[in-house]
């Protein structure tokens, strides 16, 4: 059989996203929430606070917060995951299935490092819109042909098969003016993947150096946004954002084809209307009471 | 347990590890660890056709020093390069000691850089010096490669169109992972282990279970072992099938680069359809599995019997496509006696005339009793035998894969579902383990107090193949080095630490 009629004979299996949601990506346990906080303990009370410990240090990653009464979210003692650093083993999931969750959805790429600690800490809002209208201004150019250089700087290998998974026949990045390119002269956006070792990191500086204005980085992957297990060593930077300003962070260990291609698209402002609605319906979702309930691994 | 000589010393291991290859055993690896302060032990791997055997051999702290092994055995000039980097040993007579894995300023106190935790001051200075010759010149390809690549430098020597002489320097990605293994507990380490090769999570992080399960002496549950085997093979299946998408990607291959990378995505999507994660990390864990497979067995089935048949299908036709093969006939070459001396491992040895495969020569788990060829080894040792090998080993990999999942339906209906998971503890003492992964035999080496992991070491075969490869460019040019490197299948990750 020709070649060509191999490929008519599949029929289309690109996924429609970002026009409509794609039940893949939203099905793919992606992210780590927080169900319910452990009940509130009288002031001094030893067992609780030995409890709540115990909870936090089960991460491998220092991922989980205990926080007392008196901080953020209405007053009440509460649990926080930094997405940032989770790297979805699951450890905490097995532990305190009454706790954790996972969450299907790849849509976790956020603009700014601290809106990946859920639940969100709602504080003056005026910094993040700060923070998106200077990212606005530098994308407003960019819109219909973006083009991508990646730099691996010290990954574990599997978020390379990732990005470079946006090129296959399911993701087709082309199809929505994306481009990965060999030069950094010809690259908008600066897409890093790796904690940062000591030997990359100047590779990565005059990458980014060698990039015209205006230019935008994602760190994708934790690895890249915190340094995940990996760090410390004698060798590995926490994350990128020490070597390069970081304007987009997609967590993951490593992070989905879905979720990448979510950090991207968020960062140019390229989101649909009909997704951005999703999102703010599960944003509505997951600050309820009810968050479905994701099945242990 | 593996036959381990502890009576040697340092100037006489050397011949002794010699006098073994010269009876046909294959160089496995050297491995140094240190307690604080004292003196370095050195072991070195022997692998014979059965069993692999450790040579133990202690360097005192006053010396620093012992005669080179590369001298007689030239696959040992990485591992005595990477020992010079992080222990500060001094293989005497070694003869190209360029830094590797971390090239420091000459005279940085080593025990006291490699202690801390902030990232050390690279010093691309310390680097050797580039060859000359008459019209020779370097081009330095790296680390920021174009594509979407894993940061590594190769530096081309040449003339003009061949490539006489090429260096690869891997120190861009070292991470020091082996570091993080010391300070977590197991169920914790494991995580580490699954990040050493993030494309070969399964192989490793069942390959650093083993070893704890050889210290504590547990046996893992029947039906875990079934699981592993599914999982580490469906990885074999992506891992060669990335290989050849890169085949198809550089011969200009559109559509049997759209097809066979599709076919890649179902794989991994089968991967998360069994177990929540698309590189099956968080399913193996010391003393078994987390729990039973996701989806039914029955289910993934009929998914694996669609992904066999397709795939079966575009890989015939594109092994049909002359202006494909044609790229790779010839490409590459690497003689037996060249990957023979070298102990070339995984599908680069096996195209090559090797015919070792740990699944079949140690079998381990579940291997031991599944009905399973081995792909019959070629001789050639280009780019095109090593394809072979690949197509081979993924045919085989299907067929293990369907004998584990009819084990576990029929197991699934018997019984309730416990038993994924056996108790077990840290126990004291050093094992070495080894499994196949897809870029060929990993080893781990474990040594524990009982209390805590004191080192770990993995070996991945890319570390051990990359020190090949400049070997496969006999009168080969420019526009072969992508098949080339494509062939060789290997994580850079893994090979810089």
């Amino acid at each position: 059989m020709a070649w060509i009629l191999r490929g008519l004979k599949e029929g289309v299996v690109t996924t429609s996203y970002p026009k409509r949601p794609d039940g893949y990506g939203d099905s793919y346990k992606g992210a780590l929430r927080v169900s319910t906080s452990p009940p509130a303990a009288p002031e001094g009370d030893s067992a609780a606070a030995a409890q709540a410990t115990a909870i936090a240090s089960c991460c491998p990653t220092g991922a989980i917060e205990q926080h007392p009464a008196q901080e953020g979210l209405s007053g009440q003692p509460h649990l926080s995951v930094d997405r940032g650093r989770c790297i979805l083993c699951g450890i905490c999931v097995q532990s305190y299935p009454e706790l954790f969750y996972f969450e299907p959805s790849t849509e976790t790429s956020k603009l700014a490092r601290h809106s990946l600690v859920v639940p969100e800490i709602e504080e003056g809002d005026a910094q993040l819109s700060a923070v998106r209208a200077d990212l606005a201004r530098r994308v407003k150019a960019l819109r219909r042909s973006v083009h991508i250089r990646h730099v691996d700087a010290g990954s574990d290998g599997s978020e390379e098969w990732e990005v470079a998974a946006l090129l296959n026949p399911v993701y087709d990045i082309h199809r929505l003016g994306l481009f990965f390119t060999a030069s950094p002269r010809h690259a908008d956006l600066l897409l890093v993947t790796g904690t940062g070792t000591a030997g990359m990191a100047g590779p990565l500086k005059r990458t980014y150096e060698a990039m015209p204005y205006p230019k935008i980085v994602m760190a994708a992957g934790t690895d890249a946004i915190s340094g995940g297990i990996v760090h410390p060593t004698y060798s590995t930077h926490p994350g990128i954002a020490g070597l390069v300003p970081v304007d987009i962070w997609v967590p993951g260990s490593p992070p989905s084809p879905f979720a990448i291609l979510h950090g991207i698209l968020a960062g140019l402002g390229l989101l649909s209307r009909s997704c951005a609605a999703k999102i703010a319906r599960q944003d509505a979702v997951a600050h309820g009471p009810s968050g479905s309930k994701g099945a242990p691994r | 347990m593996i036959p381990t000589h502890t009576d040697i010393s340092a100037d006489s291991l050397a011949d002794s590890v010699s006098a073994l290859l010269a009876q046909g055993a294959r160089f496995g690896g050297l491995f140094a660890s240190r307690s604080v302060k004292g003196p370095t032990l050195l072991t070195a791997v022997v692998a014979e056709r059965k069993g692999l055997t450790l040579l133990e051999a202690t360097v005192a702290a006053s010396t620093a020093s012992y005669p080179a092994l590369t001298a007689q055995i030239p696959a040992a000039a990485w591992y005595e390069r990477e020992i010079h980097d992080l222990f500060g040993l001094e293989p005497a007579g070694h003869g190209r000691l360029d830094p590797l894995v971390l090239p420091l300023r000459s005279g940085t106190p080593r025990e006291t850089a490699l202690a801390v935790d902030a990232p050390v001051e690279i010093e691309e200075s310390a680097l050797g010096a580039h060859v000359h010759g008459e019209g020779m010149f370097t081009i330095p390809y790296g680390p920021v490669r174009s594509g979407v690549f894993e940061s590594i430098e190769y530096l081309l020597e040449t003339p003009g169109e061949d490539i006489p002489h090429i260096r690869s320097r891997i120190y861009y990605k070292h991470r020091g992972i082996e570091r993080r293994f010391e300070r977590l507990p197991v169920d914790q380490a494991v995580l580490v282990a699954e990040r050493v090769e993030g494309i070969a999570s399964v192989a490793h992080a069942i390959a650093f279970s083993r070893a704890i399960e050889a210290l504590a002496g547990v046996e893992v549950p029947e039906r875990a072992e079934l699981l592993r085997v599914v999982h580490a093979e469906l990885e074999r299946v992506a891992n060669h099938l990335d290989s050849m998408i890169r085949h198809t990607e550089g011969s200009g291959q559109a559509v049997a680069y759209a097809r066979l990378s599709l076919h890649k995505e179902r794989a991994l999507r089968l991967q998360a359809t069994l177990c929540g994660h698309r590189f099956a990390r968080g399913v193996v864990l010391p003393g078994g599995v987390i729990g039973p497979p996701l989806a039914p067995p029955k289910e993934i089935l009929e998914h694996i019997g669609a992904l066999e048949h397709a795939l079966d299908d575009d890989i015939q036709a594109l092994m049909a496509t002359p202006s494909f093969t044609d790229r790779l006939r010839g490409t590459g070459a690497i003689p037996a006696h060249i990957a023979q001396g070298h102990g070339a491992l995984g599908p680069v040895g096996r195209a090559s005339g090797m015919a070792e495969d740990v699944r079949i020569d140690r079998p381990y788990g579940a291997y031991a009793h599944l009905g399973f060829q081995i792909a019959e080894p070629h001789s050639e040792g280009d780019a095109l035998a090593r394809q072979r090998i690949r197509i081979d080993e993924i045919r085989s990999s299907f067929h293990l894969i369907r004998q584990a999942l009819d084990l576990l339906a029929t197991t699934d209906d018997r019984g309730p579902m416990d038993g994924w998971h056996t108790e077990i503890g840290l126990c004291s003492g050093k094992v070495i383990s080894s499994v196949e992964a897809p870029q060929g035999e990993l080893l781990y080496m474990v040594e524990s107090d009982g209390n805590r992991l004191l080192r770990v070491k993995p070996r991945c075969a890319s570390f051990h193949n990359l020190a090949l490869f400049p070997q496969a460019f006999q009168g080969d040019i420019f526009t072969d080095f992508v098949f080339i490197e494509a062939s060789f299948g290997m994580c850079i990750a893994g090979a810089a630490g």
